[in-house]
């Protein structure tokens, strides 16, 4: 009888790579259903478009590149990719910004590095950053919640604003964008920032319509919540580890007290700065891309912490309302260096936990 | 007592880094007693089944063997002898394939059993403890015991040590998914295990014996602690089970929280650690005298009808055993049959693989039970694996670094201090076999440094046979060298000789006697050398002003005309120049007794003016008053007048460099050579008459007549060769000028 030899160990868990892929993006379902329910059905179509756009992509690369293009689509990752960036695009911005943005965020961020695991940066956050150096028009034309816009937003609009940019009765997206009282609505994040920049406090800012709160919360709050509860599904099922969105919110939060304890006036609550934007589900779900993140706990920590770092900086002294996309790109340079500075202590190397028995025992004796 | 020994009475552990939670399947196979087995048809006992060295053979092809007779010995302390594990007939001694993931075939002692199970005789050593600890140790080793745990390390060399011990650690972890074997070995076997542990006990004189048993087999404590509660220092401990808390270091780390530093081993720190399987091997050769002829063996997996523990006898095909548990062949697509557990083991090259002391459990997994090995996906990085490496490796670097070659990076990540549990492999989302890179990596960077070290010592060899040439060319260069000078000397020496009459002959020409001198008035000859020594002594203190800038040269200088001169008389065979010695030593008496004289009214150095004297005594000044053939006499008068000439020159030359007396110490060397070859050369420019000139030299003792006429040719000869020399040194003089310039 000829056996069949096999390397140990033989045993294994039970979770592939496609399957902690498919996992997150479970897990973002909540925050997608929320935004949707928020600000219209734009985000759904951009998930849509940027799919099938990245594994397109991703399959024609592969092609070029004669590898085995059925496992490495399988392993749902490209999906992955193109879900977050779709949710990070606004859902007025033309198609052709999700179609550049997925494209961009396979061929070159990915595959270009190699494939799955090479990449240096996070695709979806390099793909985003480019569109926005490229497109800031499209890719600020965040909508009002269709709440409190003036005009419909029903999906026929929403799919002849992508597409035409124009929705069927003819508003332009900046039509579109208007508030109730008329006003082009800009995101809080957003509207904070020019208030400041127009010698407001921070009082006045909040005053602004887009800080009505509904069921209890503005929407933007409900959608980061949403993300909160996909990523703590996360946690709790182990896809992730704690220490890059802990440390990455923890990072932002000690900062911005300390700026909010110094000047109430003129740097926002903490709070605000957690709920605003995308800082939530950019620590559950962006920064804890483990290909670019840093891999030691250690290392993680410190990574996600540099992140709200650089969030945080750049949302009160750069020029963008937000900052997850640019922060993330930041550190995902500096990953190499952290890894290499936070290698663990191998086994018996570690002269403070290595055996001293002899003299314990001599004192003992 | 001590801190670690009351948190383990408290159970209060550490805890070590990483591991992982296997599913355990345990109890697939521990729910029965462990069961005897059959005989084999053949027993298949591998010379080596340890790590170490194996022993020679004992017995031969055809020979009838008892059952626990020993089939090899040896001297080799790394050597455990392997025993006959039933009686019956060694059928063949010849290669087998072999109980390693390779399967490489090995030498193996081949067994007919003759059913009669007829034991040799035994020794047991019951009473151990009066015995020296040489002995037992002795006897553990002719028992064959090595460890059972897995890697086989040979026991006696463990328990030999002559290290202080603080703990002993019995391993009854057995943390490997579907293993048993030691589980049901301490339910069933607890006391003798027991009294195993005393042996080991007694040998190595611990403060404390700790039982560490996971905490998944609860009926395997409570027989260890019925079995050992009556010793106050064996505590029976319970250990949280997580993969792989059975590794030496491991188990180290959770009951002291303190890691053996690398490149120790734990008896370095007072610890030795033994497996539950290898005490009960302890009891059996001890008290029952019973070498290691058997052991528990797992019989698991799905694709086992009746998985069970059983006692196997060493050499015993798996495939005999995998009839006992029932194997049901449709239950495997691809056959596999792993040895060891699925974390570490391996999988059977064959079925006529044998049981060995380290085989403690057969694996037959069904088709789904154990999935093969499926497409390796790429590394995304998610760090799983360093959070599950119990050794704090960076497993995905040491990936990287292994699979791209990169030996000496993955090195400097610790490759080495991989124990290859596999739990890296065992997490790993992208399924890539990380254990199996290592293996790989390690077995490539042993070549390498193999290779290295065999490369290393042919390069010292080459080096050292480079050294050995160039010494040996030195060598002869050296000998060469000195056999020239030797050459030289000798030449300079008849030169010295030849000259010596061609000045004299000078000299007498310039002086008014000298025709009387010339015709062979020996009384005036000597009348001659006499103020001719009082001269040369005048004269040397004349020179000395001049030349007592540097005594050192001057002493030299006197050596180096002592050596010149000591030929003469030395190495001068003929009579008449021992003659011509004797005279000189009168000379050079009397020669200083004139310098002594003259001394009070020249200047200083008393030093330079004795030397001079020595150097004029040693130019063999010739006593006109013995009756010598004239011209000997005349030849040392001449040699005298040479060497003052040489004298002047020199210390002109001196004057002329201007060197200090350590530069003119060291300066002086190539003085006497230059000089050398001048007095060289003349023979050279002698040639065109060299009958006129060897002739004085080569029949002075043969005939007065040819002599005298010889001297008158001489005579001429030796102005010219005068002239020549001088010109010769005045060219080495501006030679010696300029290069001290330089």
């Amino acid at each position: 009888m000829s056996l069949f030899m096999t390397s140990s160990p033989h045993q294994h868990v039970k979770r592939s790579t496609a399957t902690i892929m498919r996992l997150v993006m479970l897990c973002t379902v909540p925050g997608i259903a929320a935004q949707t329910y928020f600000f219209g059905w734009g985000t759904l179509i951009h998930v849509a478009i940027a799919c099938t756009v990245a594994v397109v992509t991703e399959a024609c690369i592969l092609e070029l590149r004669k590898r085995n293009i059925e496992l490495a689509i399988k392993d749902s990752s490209a999906l992955l990719t193109a879900l977050l960036l779709a949710i990070s695009i606004p859902p007025f911005a033309p198609w052709w910004v999700t179609v550049i943005g997925s494209f961009f965020a396979i061929a070159f961020v990915k595959q270009l590095y190699g494939g799955l695991g090479f990449n240096l940066f996070n695709p979806a956050m390099a793909a985003y950053v480019a569109l926005l150096v490229s497109f800031p028009v499209q890719m600020t034309a965040w909508t009002p919640p269709a709440q409190l816009a003036e005009q419909n937003q029903s999906m026929m609009d929403i799919i002849s604003i992508i597409f035409t940019q124009f929705s069927e009765e003819g508003f332009s997206v900046t039509q579109m964008r208007a508030g109730i009282d008329g006003f082009t609505m800009a995101t809080p994040l957003d509207e904070v920032k020019t208030a400041l920049n127009h010698n407001q406090t921070l009082t006045e800012a909040f005053s602004a319509a887009q800080f009505t709160s509904i069921n209890g919360f503005n929407p933007w709050t409900w959608v980061s919540l949403s993300y909160l509860l996909g990523g703590l599904v996360l946690l709790q099922q182990r896809v992730i580890s704690w220490h890059i969105p802990l440390s990455m919110l923890g990072g932002l939060v000690v900062i911005a007290s300390v700026f909010y304890l110094v000047d109430a006036d003129h740097f926002a609550s903490p709070v605000f700065h957690l709920v605003s934007g995308s800082m939530i589900m950019g620590a559950f779900f962006i920064a804890t891309d483990p290909v670019t993140a840093a891999t030691s706990n250690k290392g993680r920590i410190i990574f996600g912490a540099s992140i709200g770092l650089w969030v945080y900086i750049i949302r009160n002294w750069g020029g963008y309302p937000d900052a997850i996309a640019f922060a993330v790109v930041i550190m995902n340079m500096a990953v190499p260096v952290i890894d290499y500075y936070t290698k663990p202590k191998a086994y018996g190397h570690d002269k403070q936990r290595t055996h001293s028995l002899n003299n314990q025992n001599g004192g003992a004796e | 007592m001590n801190s670690i020994i009351d948190r383990i009475k408290q159970n209060r552990l550490w805890d070590f880094a990483g591991g992982v939670h296997p599913k355990q399947f345990k109890s697939l196979s521990n729910k029965h007693e462990i069961a005897e087995v059959g005989l084999p048809e053949t027993l298949y006992i591998p010379l080596k089944q340890h790590i170490g060295v194996e022993g020679k053979l004992n017995v031969g092809v055809g020979d009838k063997v008892l059952k626990g007779q020993a089939l090899t010995h040896s001297t080799n302390p790394f050597a455990v002898p392997i025993h006959a594990s039933t009686s019956g007939e060694i059928v063949a001694i010849d290669e087998h394939v072999s109980a390693h993931p390779s399967g490489k075939p090995e030498t193996t002692v081949i067994l007919k059993p003759d059913g009669l199970e007829k034991w040799c005789d035994l020794s047991p050593l019951s009473d151990y403890q009066t015995l020296p600890k040489a002995t037992v140790v002795e006897h553990l080793c002719n028992a064959g015991i090595s460890g059972m745990g897995g890697a086989g390390f040979p026991t006696h060399i463990k328990v030999g040590s002559e290290k202080p011990i603080h703990y002993l650690v019995i391993n009854g972890i057995e943390c490997e998914p579907y293993i048993t074997s030691d589980d049901r070995l301490m339910r069933e076997h607890a006391w003798q295990v027991r009294q195993g542990i005393d042996v080991l006990m007694h040998l190595l004189q611990p403060e404390f014996a700790i039982i560490a048993i996971e905490d998944n087999k609860p009926e395997a404590i409570q027989a260890m602690q019925v079995a050992c509660q009556d010793a106050d220092n064996y505590l029976v401990t319970s250990v949280p089970t997580k993969y792989p808390a059975g590794g030496e270091k491991q188990l180290i780390e959770v009951l002291t929280g303190q890691q053996i530093p690398k490149d120790k081993h734990p008896i370095d720190v007072g610890i030795v650690m033994q497996n539950v399987g290898t005490c009960f091997a302890i009891a059996d050769a001890v008290f029952a005298g019973k070498p290691l002829i058997q052991r528990v063996v797992t019989l698991t997996g799905k694709a086992l009808k009746a998985p069970q523990n059983v006692w196997g006898l060493i050499g015993t095909p798996i495939s005999h055993l995998l009839e006992v548990a029932q194997y049901q062949a449709k239950k495997q697509k691809a056959p596999r049959v792993i040895i060891g557990g699925p974390m570490m083991g391996f999988t059977a090259a064959s079925t006529k693989v044998p049981i060995v002391k380290i085989s403690n459990c057969l694996l037959v997994p069904a088709n789904k039970e154990l999935p093969l090995p499926q497409d390796e996906m790429p590394c995304i990085r998610c760090g799983a694996c360093a959070d599950a490496c119990p050794a704090g490796l960076l497993p995905q670097q040491l990936y990287w670094h292994a699979k791209s070659g990169e030996l000496e990076k993955a090195q400097a990540f610790n490759l080495a201090d991989c124990i290859e549990c596999g739990a890296c492999a065992f997490v790993c989302p992208s399924n890539i076999p990380l254990v199996h890179y290592y293996r790989t990596a390690k077995a490539d960077i042993k070549i390498a440094q193999e290779e290295k070290e065999k490369s290393d010592r042919s390069k010292a060899r080459f080096n050292a046979r480079q050294e050995r040439l160039e010494r040996e060319k030195q060598e002869r260069e050296e000998k060469r060298l000195q056999s020239a000078k030797a050459r030289e000397q000798a030449k300079a020496a008849r030169e010295a000789r030849n000259q010596t009459q061609e000045v004299d002959n000078a000299s007498q020409e310039a002086s008014p006697q000298s025709a009387p001198v010339e015709n062979k008035s020996d009384k005036v000859a000597a009348a001659i050398a006499r103020a001719k020594a009082k001269k040369a002594a005048k004269n040397a203190q004349d020179d000395a002003p001049a030349t007592n800038s540097s005594e050192k040269t001057d002493d030299n200088r006197a050596k180096e005309s002592a050596g010149k001169s000591t030929p003469e008389p030395t190495t001068g065979q003929s009579k008449d120049e021992r003659v011509a010695a004797a005279i000189a030593r009168a000379k050079a008496k009397k020669a200083a007794q004139n310098a002594q004289d003259d001394a009070p009214a020249t200047n200083s150095s008393e030093k330079t003016d004795d030397n001079r004297a020595n150097e004029s005594a040693g130019k063999s000044t010739p006593e006109p008053t013995t009756g010598q053939s004239k011209d000997e006499r005349v030849a040392a008068a001449i040699a005298r007048a040479k060497a003052r000439k040489l004298e002047k020159e020199q210390a002109a030359k001196e004057d002329a460099n201007k060197l200090t007396a350590e530069t003119a110490s060291v300066k002086e060397k190539p003085a006497p050579k230059t000089e050398v070859t001048a007095s060289q050369e003349t023979p050279v420019k002698d040639a065109s008459t060299p009958k006129v000139t060897q002739k004085p030299s080569a029949n002075e003792t043969e005939e007065e007549r040819q002599k005298r006429v010889a001297a008158a040719v001489a005579k001429a000869k030796a102005r010219k060769a005068e002239r020549d020399k001088a010109k010769a040194q005045q060219e080495h003089q501006n030679n010696s000028s300029n290069s001290g310039e330089h």
